[in-house]
């Protein structure tokens, strides 16, 4: 009962969306050139299945490296700022000033920086762009760290490192996951920001400037779909992560 | 008991350097407390209590004067301490089980992990925690969550044990529970106890010699000897002498704030 519960009402709940969106389309008579339906998209994804599976795998594995990246960096940083009260003074103004730009305009500054490396420019954008909320979160979670928490282990002669492991690291995880939900979904954004705006960039990002162009709506948005599917999936495995490494504090607030 | 005290604060000054300028927090402080001796320490608010612990603790060095346990200066933290305060400061990722076991992660013991488990077993099930051993500290009373630190802050059989507060979050109930508590584990256990509290009457109750500090900077400004003997049953607050002494101690408090005798 349970799990068909679980599995379908969400199911339904597309279903309804869907049928809603088909009769909008039917009822305002819009034309294919305006707006698809959702029964345009079917043939649109059968037309260029090929395309999808290899530029929805571009896109996927340049996400994925571009969020790695943010992770380790994120936690670098963070781990940095959080222990160390000289170096948050001095990194956090830069965080925020690079954080607040908005990413659309680096995106042709690397492309033409790096003008031709389609991989490596993808992955540095969604890196670019995923890698504060990341960085943030764990110097918050380590430097509000009470130091009662510190001083039990300290009082026994805790080598940093033992603190750092023992309560400090698994007292930051359920703000860590917390951030990288935020962080994948602004990984795709950044990997589509480039890969829509470079030539011959491959990527879902790509067949959808290529729908553009041509006009093709049915395609544009299934790439739209397509983008949601992966992105559903990457966030649902980081729930999955956060469920068994913090479920903890899941229980902790009931 | 042997003669040179287990625990040796002598001539002790101390002051936190603050951005208006320093902060004069202990001034020539001296206790000492004979092996096995539980030594209650009351005192203002804010007058220096928990630098006290933090000092003996060896998380901290005082400017002047020197600490030491079994006659050997503290330079840094030593694994023979154990240490509770008014924040349980369990750790929710880990059962009360895991928790308990956690200085021995640290400490480092002979005992395998059974043995290890054994142990914890055999404390948790002297404060009335059996059966609770697997729930999350979140699970627990804000009583039994005290008393599985209780079992955490011994479990590695410390020679020293400080206590900052540890019932002051409680209701009165609750904390007169833990009290015999506290009295059962110094029966089983050895350990020499220093106890930070607001509460003369849990002073009287725990304590061997009760000590009141003055206002900041604090110094030894009374020292109580207490004459019940180990075995104390909350009756023995409510006697004409244990009357008495609550009085006299109130009145160093009065002392201590600054406030006039009455
Ligand atoms: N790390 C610190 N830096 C500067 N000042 C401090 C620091 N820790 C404590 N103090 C100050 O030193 C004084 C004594 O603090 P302490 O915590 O030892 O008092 P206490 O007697 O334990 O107080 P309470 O009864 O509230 O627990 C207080 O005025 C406090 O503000
Ligand atoms: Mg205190």
């Amino acid at each position: 009962m349970t799990a068909i519960r679980k599995a379908g009402i969400p199911l339904l709940a597309i279903l309804i969306f869907a049928l809603f969106w088909e009769w909008l389309v039917w009822f305002n008579a819009w034309p294919n050139y305006k707006m698809a339906s959702p029964s345009d998209l079917g043939p649109a994804f059968w037309k260029f299945r090929w395309l999808f599976l290899e530029y929805g795998w571009d896109t996927l594995w340049r996400t994925v490296v571009g969020l790695l990246l943010a992770i380790l960096v994120g936690i670098g940083i963070g781990v940095i700022m959080g222990f160390s009260r000289t170096m948050r003074e001095a990194l956090y103004p830069l965080l925020v000033g690079f954080n607040a730009i908005p990413k659309a305009t680096v995106v042709p500054v690397i492309a033409l920086l790096f003008v031709g490396q389609h991989d490596f420019n993808t992955v540095l954008m969604a890196f670019m762009i995923s890698f504060f909320p990341i960085a943030v979160s764990v110097s918050i979670g380590l430097s509000t760290l009470e130091p009662e928490y510190r001083d039990i282990l300290r009082a026994l002669g805790a080598s940093r490192w033992q603190i750092f492991t023992k309560i400090a690291l698994p007292k930051t995880l359920p703000e860590f996951f917390g951030a990288l939900k935020v962080s994948v979904t602004l990984a795709f954004i950044g990997t589509n920001l480039m890969e829509i705006v470079e030539p011959h960039g491959r990527g879902l990002g790509h067949l959808f400037d290529s729908g553009k162009i041509s006009a093709d709506y049915p395609l544009m948005f299934a790439v739209l779909i397509a983008l949601a599917v992966l992105g559903i999936a990457l966030y649902y495995i980081v729930v999955m992560l956060e469920q068994t490494f913090a479920g903890w504090a899941e229980r902790a607030e009931t | 008991m042997n003669d040179s005290p287990l625990i040796d604060i002598s001539d002790v000054t101390h002051a936190y350097k603050t951005e208006a300028g320093p902060l004069p927090v202990l001034r020539d402080l001296t206790i000492r407390a004979a092996e096995g001796t539980f030594t209650a320490v009351v005192g203002p608010s804010g007058c220096g209590k928990s630098t006290l612990t933090r000092l003996v603790a060896g998380l901290m060095i005082p400017d002047e004067g020197e600490v030491r346990l079994h006659g050997e200066l503290v330079k840094s933290p030593r694994k023979t301490v154990g240490m509770a305060f008014q924040n349980p400061v369990l750790l929710e990722w880990r059962t009360i089980m895991d928790n308990v076991l956690l200085p021995l992660e640290i400490v480092g013991t002979k005992l395998n992990r059974a043995e290890q488990r054994d142990r914890a077993m055999e404390l948790l099930t002297l404060v009335g925690l059996d059966g609770f051993e697997d729930k999350r500290p979140s699970e627990l009373s804000g009583g039994m969550r005290q008393r599985a630190s209780l079992c955490r802050s011994i479990v590695h059989r410390p020679e020293v044990l400080i206590l900052d507060e540890p019932f002051g979050a409680l209701d009165n109930f609750t904390r007169e529970d833990l009290w015999q508590t506290m009295h059962d584990l110094r029966k089983a256990e050895t350990f020499t106890c220093v106890l930070i509290t607001h509460d003369l009457r849990e002073s009287l109750f725990l304590g061997d010699q009760v000590v009141v500090l003055s206002g900041r900077p604090a110094t030894v400004q009374y020292v109580m000897d207490v004459t019940l003997g180990p075995d104390r049953v909350l009756d023995d607050l409510y006697t004409p002498e244990s009357a008495e002494n609550l009085h006299i101690l109130r009145d160093q408090i009065k002392i201590a704030q600054g406030r006039d005798v009455a």
